[in-house]
């Protein structure tokens, strides 16, 4: 394995950063981490190699499995100990439709949590390979790991677009 | 959103907020220093718990007894309160997720407040039910496990539905709120020094704004949000049917669930109001909760207020044209039976003073806002009141009527309980960013290489002159 760099690049201007992810991506360097104060949708279209989250999944799933297990629990549970009343069926389906419900939500959240927290890396206390606290306050950052050989040349890609700070950071991209 | 239309930001509801770090200096500035004023409403609201939890030890002690709830009337002040505190919830979750699904402009400055409201709304209603019981060292017995002959819960009873509704909306609210202060605890963390580092470190989970993080992070927020929409319709109906599946005359009406709906945001909306205009002022937050964001829920509680009048007049109506006597008879006894006092108090709250709102000038006039808000709370709690008590007092054999008389404990719970609630919300203003910061950089606009913000070029160029 060759030796490899890492850079972390620390920009005052939203448009900056995006331009520069593009001249990474059109030099060839497709994995790198971009750092927000916010969600905004023009850089994570440019950092992300992946389109759709599996968040959804997760969504999907907890929120059937949540209206499922409504339905069976209050049904399974009325037929355990079947009590006749009035001479009515022994399970009322639009009553239980109301917990059927309630469940539906609270395992749909909850496995969102998950899914997030799976997907996103969350919790991460992991020291900071490359993180810069101005990231959360105004400023965009950019991290790039590439093999030495090529570092000069990202270097000079980075340093094109105005970097307030270009540091060279400990190897891996593991952001 | 692309960057070509990043321009299209113009029409901003905070237009003096220029730069995302003047964000984070303005609002993290809030979680540095308390303030005399702080302690002082600290101190009262913890005299307040004492009196709370005092009230409560009393009731444990004597016993149920102590509460003027009797037969008939088996509901009174605590039922009352929880409905209360339950809607009171219900308009932060409007705001943070129905807002959001709706992509309202002026929903990020007051989000997070009204979030955190909810969710200790929630936490002041789910004492109520333990309180309520009187035994509550039984309250376990309201988790649907079967008793030791193994017969389950009825899971017909609109009081069980009513635990499923409550715990879901306890538990996704929670998590709802805490998700979207991530990012922000992030920020505070990344401010703040010694033990309170340590503690944003802790509860922001390492969060750094990479982009894998932010994309599942807005997915994920996104489909919570889709799932909050129709949980916080359903809590209410779901505490409404409590009522309206029984055949009490006053309750039994299918308008319950639409017209409590409207209620809890009505009624939510109005504390929302109450809490932000002290917060604002107190910790000099003009900039970001601006005479706009106030306006904007101004016509939330116009809107809503009206659906509650409407409701209010269509029940009276409905009394009447049903031909019913104990149905007549029950709205007759409101008007002008022995709890008219209340019957009144709630349309003048609710239906007369609102009507204020229909004034622009009034609308965006921060201290008739307060006003009102002020008038509102005390008008739905009464709502409250009427529909719980005097449909108990007045059912449908005139030998088994009776009155209700709240007792000295029980309205020691009810002030304790706005304490208990007001000690999480003081708290809250110093540990979270109170507004939400990340979100409130969506509506500035972000810096750009072309036209630098103008407080920076300002700040730039008399330094640049000047050496």
């Amino acid at each position: 394995m060759t030796e490899r760099k890492g850079f972390f690049a620390l920009f005052e201007h939203l448009d900056a950063t995006v331009d520069a992810c593009k001249a990474l991506r059109q030099a060839g360097y497709k994995r790198f981490r971009a750092f927000a104060p916010l969600p905004e949708h023009s850089l994570l279209e440019e950092g992300l190699a992946h389109k759709h989250s599996p968040v959804r999944v997760f969504t999907l799933a907890g929120a059937m499995t949540g209206a499922a297990t409504g339905f069976a629990f209050t049904t399974w549970t009325s037929m355990d100990w079947p009590l006749i009343t009035g001479g009515k069926p022994l399970y009322s389906i639009p009553a239980y439709v109301v917990i059927a419900f309630e469940c539906a939500i609270l395992f749909g959240a909850l496995s969102t949590v998950i899914g997030l927290f799976i997907n996103a890396g969350l919790p991460n206390f992991r020291p900071r390979v490359a993180y810069h606290p101005e990231c959360s306050s105004g400023s965009f950052g950019l991290y790039v790991a590439v093999p030495e050989t090529n570092a000069s040349e990202v270097r000079d890609i980075l340093k094109a677009f105005d970097p307030t700070e270009l540091r060279e950071d400990a190897e891996g991209l593991d952001a | 959103m692309a960057t070509a239309d990043l321009g299209k930001r113009g029409a901003l509801p905070n237009p003096d907020v220029e730069t995302y770090g003047e964000v984070n200096r303005d609002i993290l500035k809030v979680l540095s220093r308390p303030g005399k004023g702080w302690w002082i409403l600290f101190g009262l609201a913890l005299a307040g718990v004492g009196l709370f939890l005092g009230s409560w030890f009393v009731q444990i002690v004597r016993g149920i007894g102590v509460s003027g709830l009797n037969a008939p009337v088996g509901w009174g002040v605590y039922i009352t309160t929880f409905v209360f505190w339950v809607g009171i919830a219900h308009s932060g979750t409007l705001i943070s997720a129905i807002l959001f699904l709706f992509r309202a402009p002026w929903r990020q400055s007051i989000y997070r407040a009204s979030e955190a409201m909810t969710v200790f709304a929630v936490m002041t209603a789910g004492l109520f039910p333990l309180i309520h019981v009187g035994r509550v060292w039984h309250a376990y017995w309201l988790v649907p496990y079967p008793n030791d002959r193994f017969l389950w819960p009825n899971f017909r009873s609109p009081l069980v539905w009513d635990v499923f509704a409550v715990t879901t909306y306890f538990t996704v609210s929670a998590v709802f709120f805490y998700l979207g202060t991530i990012p922000d605890l992030a920020a505070a963390r990344d401010q703040a020094r010694g033990l309170r580092q340590k503690f944003y470190k802790i509860v922001s989970l390492g969060w750094r704004g990479t982009d894998r993080e932010w994309h599942h992070f807005s997915k994920a927020y996104i489909y919570l949000a889709a799932l909050a929409t129709p949980l916080v319709l359903s809590v209410h109906s779901v505490v409404s049917w409590d009522f309206a599946m029984s055949i009490v005359p006053g309750w039994h009406t299918t308008i319950f669930a639409p017209y409590f709906v409207a209620g809890a945001i009505f009624s939510g909306v109005a504390m929302v109001i109450t809490l932000v205009v002290p917060m604002r002022k107190y910790f000099g937050l003009e900039k970001y909760l601006t005479v706009k964001h106030f306006e904007a829920m101004a016509k939330l509680c116009l809107l809503t207020g009206s659906i509650v009048l409407y409701a209010y007049l269509v029940e009276y109506f409905l009394a009447w044209y049903s031909g019913e006597p104990p149905e007549r008879g029950s709205f007759w006894n409101r008007a002008f039976g022995h709890y008219w006092w209340a019957n009144w108090t709630m349309l003048t709250c609710n239906g007369l003073v609102p009507i204020m709102l229909w004034f622009k000038r009034v609308r965006r006039s921060i201290a008739a806002l307060f006003v009102i808000s002020i008038f509102i709370n005390i008008g739905m709690w009464f709502e409250r009141f009427v529909i719980i008590v005097t449909s108990l007092s007045h059912e449908y054999e005139p030998w088994a009527w009776g009155l209700y008389r709240p007792s000295l404990v029980e309205m020691g719970i009810l002030v304790g309980s706005f304490a208990w609630f007001g000690f999480w919300f003081l708290l809250f203003t110093r540990l979270l960013p109170p507004v939400a910061i990340a979100e409130m950089k969506e509506v500035v606009p972000p810096p750009l290489r072309g036209k630098a913000p103008a407080d920076e070029a300002g700040a730039a160029a008399p330094a640049g002159s000047a050496t």
